[in-house]
């Protein structure tokens, strides 16, 4: 028998929801060491700022809608912030983290409990730049994430995927965008009800093959 | 390449819509293209056009009469082939007659006597009537095939360069018995021999059936799915009678390119039209090597959902589970044992639960246009979607083009002007919002929007995530172009 999701998020979120988890080395993500990364083989973004997870109710379409406009710090759709910086929400003072990924996804539930966070019913703000080295029109950012997720590009919502769900390479796919030479502002906001997180994401080209002639830099 | 079969069982109360126009037609050749028009002849000589596949009216007459004509375009030639008995049957000759085009308004348009190609003396046994031209599309060899119950269906070869007989000298090779109305077309590696069995010519009491055998050579044997040879009176049945059609007979093969193939055929009876003699055209699928008749696409109210991601195209709205939320309390499941011994959220409500429609939810649906993505499919109604045949608006050879609108609203499926999807208000009849939706061989669909704004490549619904579909350029050779559409 499978068990539910929503169990999971009850006994996990019990145990985790106010002391936040017990404080393990996350195996899948590690500090970059590099100035710039590329994205992998298949397009995948590897290196990402992310932030300590927020608490967040709810995984419909309008709960996360609601979630994600809920102001909790200043900028949070403009900042672009650097390893290390803190915002405060609420109480609490949160940090964002440079992270690389060593797989095609971003372990959130890694990420958290390697802070000693929360994992469920939670909130994560996930930045990353994206140098072009051309123009590129008719391009989509391609997601997939665990759970409910909303993604901007330069600022505009280009994509989001909601419910309880599991992450599925290009789930969300956008709308035919352009990247503009130079840096790109991808930003996206992850939210979990209970159980694993993570989120995965690249950009296809107008052809729908992954675009991999990008450069990852984060300020 | 193989494919899985994805063929669609409809419901048994709703019926393809037959063609539209005047459609009356006995024994029809194949349906074939000159300059964008369609083009079908019948016994007696009296022929069908259409502009669209869809609405056909009545054409010129050949300037030779006879029986169940079959045309062919090599080049820059159509050859028609026209039998006649010559006294009592089975004493008969098919000619041959050639012209460089169809259209009787052209300039080209004139009928060229060929001379006869194959007969029958009235005593051997054949009747050499009911010809079936085939050009081999991996030798270019070309081949007829003649007969009609007094005996053997037969096979000659022809001079593709002119029509005529390759060598009259050589005897005719014998295929099959106790049918008539043969014809062949070729599918990875097999060369199929279809075959009306039954009888004609009796309105509604017609028995005529379409069946195949299949063979490795061109010349036989072609034998059925189950190991008997056709000249021993096998054939498996391709098309029978069904629904308000009776009596289906004269398959020819219609390949409209981009993995599409259909057949013309007419039936004996047509109820729906005082049991005329009809053309019809309908998809054409294969299954495990053998062809199998598809069904043009029904109005009614269906589920579309992915080949490919398994998920079903839907209003980009919240959606409300069948009979309301029911949220299950916090802790471990309930004991006291199974899900509807009583009491527990497993236990459900204890009644049936109605149907979900629109009128029930559609309140809190936005106003104006609606984004339209993919999601599991949960019987809500943003997901179920109406398709009708969009009234005035031509058609497709088969089909009408058809609407799409999320059922029990206005809600429209459309193009929008950048090659994406939008749900609109209400459907106004634009060409952006008529959809050709075309069943491939696997049995899957294929939906492209007669328009797209600003754009003039063939533009196909395409499920580009497992979440967003989009519009793309037509690739037969993608499974995100590929669509079931089921009942809901």
């Amino acid at each position: 028998m499978n068990v539910p999701r929503s169990l999971l998020a009850a006994l996990l979120g019990a145990a985790l929801s106010t002391t936040g988890a017990a404080q393990t080395a996350a195996p899948t993500l590690s500090s970059p060491t590099t100035p710039e990364s590329a994205p992998a083989a298949d397009g995948f973004i590897q290196r990402w700022l992310l932030l300590e997870p927020i608490g967040a109710d709810g995984l419909t379409d309008s709960a996360v809608q609601a979630a994600v406009k809920k102001v909790y710090f200043p900028g949070q759709l403009t900042v672009v912030p650097h390893d290390g910086d803190a915002v405060t929400v609420g109480d609490a003072a949160l940090r964002w983290h440079a992270v690389d990924t060593k797989l095609y996804n971003v372990n959130l539930f890694h990420f958290a409990r390697a802070q000693g966070k929360p994992t469920s019913n939670v909130l994560f703000w996930a930045v990353t730049i994206v140098d072009s080295p051309a123009e590129a029109s008719g391009v989509r950012l391609a997601v997939g994430s665990n759970a409910a997720s909303v993604w901007w590009v330069n600022g505009q919502q280009v994509v989001a995927i909601y419910g309880d769900r599991q992450t599925v390479i290009d789930d969300g796919v956008s709308r035919r965008l352009s990247l503009k030479k130079g840096p790109n502002v991808v930003r996206a906001a992850i939210v979990n009800g209970g159980g694993a997180t993570d989120f995965c994401a690249r950009f296809l080209d107008a052809e729908n093959r992954p675009l991999t002639a990008l450069t990852i830099r984060l300020p | 390449m193989k494919f899985a079969f994805l063929g669609l069982l409809l419901p048994a109360a709703v019926l393809a819509q037959g063609l539209d126009g005047q459609i009356g037609i006995h024994d029809p050749s194949t349906v074939v293209r000159c300059n964008n028009r369609f083009y079908t002849y019948g016994t007696g000589g009296g022929s069908l056009v259409s502009d669209d596949g869809w609405t056909w009216r009545r054409g010129t007459a050949l300037p030779r009469r006879g029986v169940a004509p079959d045309v062919i375009h090599i080049g820059d030639r159509y050859y028609l082939y026209i039998a006649a008995n010559i006294g009592a049957q089975p004493k008969a000759a098919v000619n041959m007659i050639w012209t460089r085009t169809l259209d009787p308004e052209s300039t080209d348009y004139k009928w060229e006597e060929g001379g006869v190609v194959a007969s029958s003396d009235g005593v051997e046994d054949s009747n050499a009537i009911d010809p079936g031209v085939f050009l081999d599309p991996s030798d270019g060899r070309l081949w007829l095939v003649y007969g009609s119950y007094f005996g053997y269906i037969r096979l000659v070869e022809l001079d593709p360069r002119t029509g005529t007989r390759m060598d009259p000298s050589d005897a005719p090779r014998d295929l099959a018995v106790n049918c008539e109305a043969a014809t062949m077309m070729f599918h990875d590696g097999y060369y199929y021999l279809l075959a009306t069995h039954g009888s004609c010519c009796r309105g509604a009491d017609s028995g005529y059936n379409i069946r195949v055998g299949r063979s490795r050579k061109v010349t036989g044997p072609f034998v059925d799915h189950t190991g008997i040879d056709m000249i021993r009176g096998g054939g498996m049945l391709l098309v029978g009678s069904g629904g308000r059609v009776i009596g289906p007979g004269h398959f020819g093969l219609l390949d409209l390119g981009d993995g599409v193939q259909r057949f013309s055929l007419h039936y004996e009876a047509d109820l729906d039209r005082g049991g005329a003699s009809v053309l019809d055209i309908r998809p054409l699928l294969w299954r495990d090597g053998w062809p199998v008749a598809g069904d043009n696409l029904a109005a009614g109210t269906y589920a579309i959902e992915s080949v490919r991601t398994g998920t079903a195209l839907e209003l980009a709205v919240e959606g409300m589970p069948v009979g309301g939320r029911r949220v299950r309390p916090p802790g471990p499941p309930p004991g006291g044992g199974p899900p509807g011994s009583g009491g527990g959220f497993f236990a459900g409500t204890g009644s049936p639960i109605p149907p979900q429609d629109a009128a029930q939810v559609s309140a809190s649906w936005p106003a104006g246009n609606v984004d339209v993505r993919l999601a599991n499919y949960l019987c809500q109604a943003q997901q179920k979607w109406a398709i009708t045949a969009a009234p005035g608006a031509g058609g497709y050879p088969g089909s009408p083009y058809f609407q799409i609108t999320i059922a029990g609203t206005g809600r429209t499926l459309a193009a929008s002007a950048d090659a994406e999807l939008v749900a609109l208000p209400a459907f106004t009849g634009a060409p952006e919002q008529l959809w050709r939706i075309e069943q491939l061989p696997d049995g899957a669909w294929r939906l492209m929007p007669k328009a797209v704004p600003g754009s003039t490549e063939p533009l196909a619904l395409s499920a580009v995530g497992a979440s967003s579909p989009t519009l793309a350029r037509l690739d037969p050779a993608s499974d995100k172009q590929r669509w079931r559409i089921k009942a809901p």
